[in-house]
């Protein structure tokens, strides 16, 4: 099959519905040419849609649900909910007087359930021996490739309000 | 292909059925054999001709296709019809001057021999050269027809006025430089 062809004196029917393969396959310059400029022209606009998406905000999709009320829990202490639905376990541990965290409960390593360790104050999974920080819910020992997602905790009254989930 | 050309020739077939045997045996066409097989003047001879595919240069077949589904390769071999676009018209059997292309009905779509593209894409002979104990078809090199055969091969045909150039060799008599097939002659059932 040569590269460049010479214009065909063929009809048009005959060059649309080629008999021979190498025929059917062969790309002219100028379907070449149409082919990257098209492609090149949905490429760009693909990507300023993506960039105009993210420039527009958008409402949270969370919830905001109450998890406990101020004094429920015990400093050192925690209490499990769920959240966003009511599939996700999330674990909230109070770690002073008037600090709240909550974070996921499931394992970014195998999704296995995580507990808080007072001894060592971390968050730590007993499948495979990961750790997370209790502070920011970084990975500090073990397989876990990612932190654990935060929930967003908010003071309202005598409540602590979940608002919203947060992935570092 | 790899230096191998098909030759036909039907005053060796025996009519033993090997080479519809072996063609059956395909994975692509499992019990459906896509050679043709004729009894020539049943009634007074008990000659038989086997023949495959010709592979025309210009396959008529691929020329009336309305579904654009019948292609010729680089390597000249025509394939059977593409499923995704045969439409069962049976257009390419009327058409076909050696009566090649056979109509799979319940699959709705042309099959015909492909020179067991499988195989013989990889070097290897295909399945009825294989089997066929007279050698009425083989798949050898050129210079070994030359060298064992009386009979010269063409690659020509006239059927009427058409002229049909193949990939596929017919071994004819020394003195005979094409094959011509008179059609309506062919066609005459008044014949005596």
């Amino acid at each position: 099959m040569s590269v460049w062809r010479q214009p065909s004196r063929d009809p048009l029917w005959r060059e649309e519905f080629p008999v021979h393969t190498e025929d059917e396959r062969y790309v002219t310059r100028r379907q070449f040419a149409k082919f990257l400029t098209l492609t090149s022209l949905g490429m760009a606009v693909g990507n300023g849609w993506i960039l105009v998406r993210s420039w527009i905000r958008r409402p949270s999709a969370y919830p905001s649900v109450s998890v406990a009320r101020i004094g429920e829990v015990a400093v050192g202490g925690v209490k499990l909910f769920t959240y966003p639905t009511p599939n996700d376990p999330c674990i909230l541990v109070r770690t002073a007087e008037d600090a709240y965290v909550a974070y996921s409960q499931v394992c970014t390593h195998l999704s296995c359930a995580v507990y808080f360790s007072a001894k060592t104050r971390r968050l730590e999974c007993p499948c495979h021996n990961g750790s997370f920080s209790v502070a920011d819910g970084s990975v500090i020992a073990g397989p876990p490739p990612r932190p654990l997602p935060k929930v967003v905790l908010e003071r309202r009254g005598a409540d602590l309000v979940a608002t919203g989930m947060e992935s570092a | 292909m790899f230096g191998r050309e098909f030759y036909i020739d039907p005053s060796r077939c025996i009519g033993c059925k090997s080479c519809m045997s072996a063609c059956e045996e395909c994975e692509t066409h499992r019990g459906k054999s896509m050679i043709n097989f004729d009894f020539i003047d049943r009634p007074e001879r008990i000659a038989t001709a086997a023949y495959v595919c010709f592979h025309c240069e210009d396959p008529t077949c691929a020329e009336v296709c309305p579904a654009d589904a019948i292609k010729r390769g680089l390597d000249g071999i025509v394939q059977s019809a593409l499923e995704s676009r045969c439409i069962g018209c049976s257009n390419c059997v009327l058409a076909c001057p050696f009566g090649i292309p056979k109509m799979q009905v319940a699959e709705e779509q042309m099959m015909k021999c492909d020179m067991c593209y499988d195989r013989s894409s990889t070097g290897k002979k295909p399945m009825c050269a294989t089997v066929c104990p007279s050698q009425a078809l083989t798949y050898v090199k050129p210079e070994t027809i030359r060298r064992e055969r009386r009979e010269q091969p063409t690659n020509v045909f006239y059927f009427g006025n058409q002229r049909v150039t193949t990939k596929v060799f017919m071994m004819v008599p020394e003195d005979a430089g094409a094959v011509s097939v008179d059609v309506v002659d062919y066609m005459w059932e008044g014949r005596p």
